[in-house]
């Protein structure tokens, strides 16, 4: 059977943390999302992206494999669970060998917590929460079959598993989407080049037909009327409202 | 909190592993009575959603993916909404000022409440004539309860003055497709999106305001349809447009006329259409001639290029849809500007067909019901006229009074401030409305809202608006009493009850009919359930504009919604307008000659800037619901405003400092937020907040001539660093609004992030 997997378009992505506030909704977790939105760069753009889990498949998870406890267990069906709490030795070693950055440690409940791809949902064949909500479908949940039919590769996407990090490479059940002509993200040379200064990927608040979009206004003759003004009410010196009127509120009544 | 160990079956704690292969394990230990099928209570797209319900309490929300506009799709509003239910805040009991406007308000009985309301009505209206006594309605609310609160202010309290918060949010539009359409409708369901070749969005921050939209956007994305954004801000969908068009708040006509003037210098009017479908095109052709893009260009702030290829881009389309909301439409010429919306529509052929059209995208969960139904100053149910004597009529038969005893047209809801001022309003009954957040120029309204002799509010939590008030009554949230609403298409759907109100609390639809009861017109309004209310709707509305005769609840789930008009229990509703005719005798459009009039406040010396208000995606309306949520008040806790890095530099001030900005009305402090994706002579601030956080307090009164909107997009202001934070500035962190924007990679259990220590 084809694999179900999470494609992530960060190009459809608003940044209004849907997912996060599903994911807290999730009955295994809730109060708790294991998925991030970051704006990537807000004075510049209001560009945004999510991470989440990739739940890598070659090598088999980075996480699972440096975890001297084995607490990262993995489901047959390629899901890579978060650490089973009752081995979990707190060493965080998984936290800091995931490539995404994606593990966050639960220090009061001493174990590693993330993405489980809704195991309590897909495992009975219901889409994750973040993918159900998204309201762009920046985050899409199904086969790469599925994804093609829904029409989104038409405009030159193209889905991408297969990440560089130097000499090591990750393959994911999820997909990133990117343009036509990447096979693959090289992660480091990408954060080689920030770090470098070289800006010129970076997106800026304008698009690509306008260099420069934010014009002074002038006037300039075209046909005006005017109206007379129609404000509600004459308007008195300013003065400063009254202090409002006490107020008891009822105690509250919890159902 | 620690992960919930019941997740597994029982006994299977010991020995699961997931290596061996075996059947799995997991399964919520979440225990759900039910699952009950309805929407969500916010914005007009009114997305489907399941609410879980255990033990009688509304616990939590499931995506419901047979719903056609979201598929399971939700916004963090809608995931978040079932929260307001249960919540500690919730009104449980009615409030009084027992002894006059300086006292407390303090719990009292249902039976003293009500005795209140009815005496106190009836020596106003005794002393000073029944319209002293003013209905103040809202729009998110059913069908049924807007009818009911039309029905109860002319027939029980016989008050001329009755209006509804519609008239800040949709008035304009209803304005343009009255005068120019016929009918006042978007003319397309949202899924004609995926059919366009062109989409126009002109001032709606699609991305923000109605986030399952941008679903369908994208989708018509991914087939080739092209975008076109004109948005003073850099909008999240602005973000990937075709062609931007950051143009100056206030300028749509204008914008609007020189693309219609390239579409014609162009060839790319549709002959064909205008001869046969429309009138009045000659004068509108010779007023647009006189704005040519390179002067415009200069009013509204563009490049001339970009409105040519703009205007070039929407002509040669085969179909292109124009959508339009606030951002337009709060104006003091609103009307004006989706009357050149839709002359740009109608000249090059767009309507009618798949994909063609002109849609205004309603803001309020029920704006596009609540408009119809008859709680409008000059409006009976179905979209007729209260000065038209067959329609005057008519009600009068259904509702079984006499004509003469019908009141006629009375205040809009912006022209009932000063009538309070002026005491000729005396009494007000309030409900589903907080204008203590939504009304422009606070301090006047503050002003007339105190200056009432008696001020009833109906609302389930304890709005600004209700600390003013002298009853208090609390009612019911949208999970607890079935109804219909009508979304941005025009679609009629239902919320189905999952829980009842908590004890204390009593459902909206009761406390009307009850108050009605008392003031002696019991039996105009003897309903027994919302069904009762909605049966009379539709005999109301049958063969108005807005005709629901065909509708039954039954319909509705049938359908997944039925679209009005639906004459005949036959009719399977309307999906598409205009595939023949438009809604005036002889069945042709209007064109309407539009004329560039500025915005009231030009920026000048002493307010240099251009200031516009608008909404962020994690509030809805007033906040009143929103700011009461943890997650959505966390995302965005207090106002904050956005400035560009430009006149941010040459001021002096850095990201995250406090900012004064003042406009002719007041004052506002709060967190400046430096950013590129503003135009450097605009300043925006989300108007969501109450209290000195109100970005109302800023905005101009002005209105819009014909419809009376305010014009909350556009006012001249000034902005400087603050001399010291504001008072509420003393519960909050400074730094916190930067920490929010960069609050991404932590479980907020884990508190500050454990990574390795480098030496």
């Amino acid at each position: 059977m084809a694999v179900k997997r999470i494609f992530l378009d960060p190009s459809r992505c608003i940044g209004c943390r849907s997912c996060v506030a599903a994911c807290r909704e999730c009955d295994t977790h809730k109060g708790e999302s294991m998925i991030f939105i970051d704006y990537i760069n807000r004075e510049n753009t209001v560009a945004s992206s999510p991470t989440l889990c990739m739940h890598c498949e070659e090598p088999v998870a980075p996480c699972a494999q440096v975890c001297p406890a084995q607490a990262i267990l993995i489901s047959p069906d390629g899901v890579v669970q978060q650490a089973d709490e009752t081995r979990c030795i707190n060493i965080q070693n998984c936290v800091y060998v995931c490539p995404f950055g994606v593990p966050k440690f639960d220090g009061p409940g001493r174990f590693m917590r993330k993405c489980n791809l809704c195991y309590d949902r897909t495992s009975v064949g219901k889409p994750p929460m973040c993918t159900s909500v998204c309201p762009t479908q920046a985050l899409f949940y199904g086969t790469y079959e599925e994804w093609v039919q829904a029409g989104r590769g038409q405009q030159g996407a193209k889905p991408v598993n297969v990440f560089y990090f130097g000499q090591q490479r990750v393959r994911t059940r999820n997909y990133v989407v990117m343009r036509e002509q990447d096979d693959a993200l090289d992660l480091m040379a990408l954060a080689e080049e920030a770090q470098l200064g070289n800006l010129g990927n970076v997106p800026i608040s304008t698009t690509a037909q306008e260099s420069e979009a934010w014009v002074e206004a002038g006037n300039a003759g075209i046909p005006e009327r005017s109206a007379p003004p129609q404000p509600w009410a004459p308007r008195t010196p300013q003065e400063v409202p009254a202090q409002p009127v006490p107020v008891t509120t009822p105690e509250p009544v919890h159902h | 909190m620690s992960v919930d160990k019941g997740i597994f079956h029982e006994g299977q704690r010991d020995t699961y592993d997931f290596h061996e292969g075996k059947e799995t394990p997991w399964r919520s230990n979440e225990e759900v009575d039910r699952y009950v099928p309805t929407h969500c209570c916010y914005c007009g797209v009114q997305c489907g959603m399941n609410l879980k319900v255990s033990g009688g309490k509304v616990v939590g929300v499931e995506p419901r993916y047979d719903f056609p506009v979201n598929r399971g799709m939700l916004c963090p509003k809608g995931s978040t909404v079932y929260q307001t239910v249960n919540h500690p805040d919730r009104l449980t009991s009615p409030l009084m000022r027992r002894n006059g406007k300086n006292s407390p308000l303090e719990p009292v009985s249902w039976n003293e409440a009500l005795d209140a309301i009815t005496r106190r009505f009836r020596e106003i209206q005794g002393q000073h004539g029944n319209d002293a006594v003013a209905v103040y309605s809202g729009s998110s609310m059913t069908n049924e309860k807007c009818y009911l609160m039309g029905k109860f202010a002319r027939v029980a309290l016989q008050t001329r003055h009755c209006d509804y918060n519609g008239r800040l949010c949709m008035s304009s539009a209803t304005g343009a497709n009255e005068r120019s359409l016929g009918i006042d409708r978007a003319a397309n369901p949202i899924s004609d999106m995926l059919h366009a070749d062109v989409i126009f969005v002109i001032g709606a921050n699609v991305g923000e305001c109605f986030p399952i939209v941008t679903s369908w956007l994208w989708r018509a994305r991914d087939r080739g349809a092209k975008l076109i954004v004109a948005d003073p801000r850099q909008t999240p969908i602005a973000r990937t447009a075709d062609i931007f068009l950051p143009l100056r708040s206030g300028t749509d006509s204008a914008l609007l006329n020189a693309m219609l003037n390239v579409v014609i210098r162009e060839g790319l009017v549709d002959e064909e259409f205008i001869r046969s479908r429309t009138n009045g095109w000659d004068e509108t052709k010779a007023l647009v001639e006189q704005y040519p893009p390179e002067r415009v260009a200069k009013v509204c702030g563009l490049r001339p290029e970009t409105i040519i290829d703009a205007a070039r881009l929407y002509g040669r389309a085969k179909a292109a849809m124009i959508y339009t909301a606030r951002g337009l439409e709060h104006q003091s010429k609103g009307v004006d500007n989706g009357v050149a919306a839709v002359n740009l529509a109608l000249a090059t052929g767009n309507f009618g067909r798949p994909g063609a059209g002109y849609m205004t995208l309603t803001g309020q969960g029920n704006g596009q019901g609540g408009r119809e139904m008859g709680q409008k100053a000059s409006q009976l149910p179905g979209e007729r006229e209260i000065e038209n004597p067959e329609d005057r009529a008519y009600i009068a038969s259904v509702w079984g009074i006499d004509e003469k005893d019908l009141p006629h047209a009375g205040y809009p809801a912006t022209l009932m401030i000063p009538a309070m001022l002026r005491e000729e309003i005396r009494g007000c009954f309030m409900i589903c409305s907080n204008p203590m957040v939504s009304l422009p120029d606070q301090h006047t309204t503050e002003r007339a809202l105190r200056a009432l002799d008696f001020f009833v509010v109906c609302d389930f939590f304890l709005s600004e608006t209700c600390e003013l008030a002298d009853v208090v009554l609390p009612g019911n949230v949208w999970a607890e009493e079935e109804g219909t609403t009508t979304n941005l298409e025009g679609r009629v759907i239902k919320y189905n009850r999952a829980v009842d109100p908590p004890p204390g609390a009593r459902l909206d639809w009761q406390i009307v009919c009850d108050l009605a009861k008392r003031l002696g017109k019991g039996q105009y309004f003897a309903y027994k359930s919302p069904r009762d209310i909605f049966d009379e709707l539709r005999i109301a509305t049958k063969g108005g504009k807005a005709d629901y005769f065909g509708i039954t609840y039954e319909k509705i789930e049938l359908q997944n919604g039925v679209f009005w008009p639906c004459p005949t229990e036959e009719s399977q509703g309307t999906p598409r307008l205009y595939e023949e005719s438009f809604g005036f005798p002889d069945g042709k459009a209007k064109f309407h000659p539009i004329t560039y009039l500025p915005p009231a406040e030009e920026p000048d010396d002493d307010y240099p800037m251009v200031l516009t208000t608008g909404r962020v995606i994690y509030h809805y309306l007033s906040g009143n619901q929103t700011r009461r949520t943890p997650f959505l008040l966390e995302q965005a806790p207090y106002p904050w405003v956005e400035i560009h890095e430009r006149t941010a530099n040459e001021l002096g001030i850095r990201d995250s400092d406090w900012v004064t900005v003042r406009t002719r009305r007041g004052e506002l402090t709060a967190p400046a937020l430096v950013v590129k994706s503003i135009r450097p002579d605009t300043l925006f601030i989300p108007y969501h907040y109450g209290h000195t956080q109100a970005a109302n307090i800023l905005t101009n009164p002005v209105l819009e001539p014909m419809n009376k909107i305010p014009e909350y997009k556009v006012c001249a202001a000034a902005i400087a660093k603050a001399t010291q934070p504001p008072d509420w500035a003393k519960d909050v962190n400074p730094a916190q609004l930067r920490a929010a924007r960069g609050r991404r990679r932590r479980l907020p259990s884990t508190g500050e992030p454990q990574g390795p220590t480098v030496q």
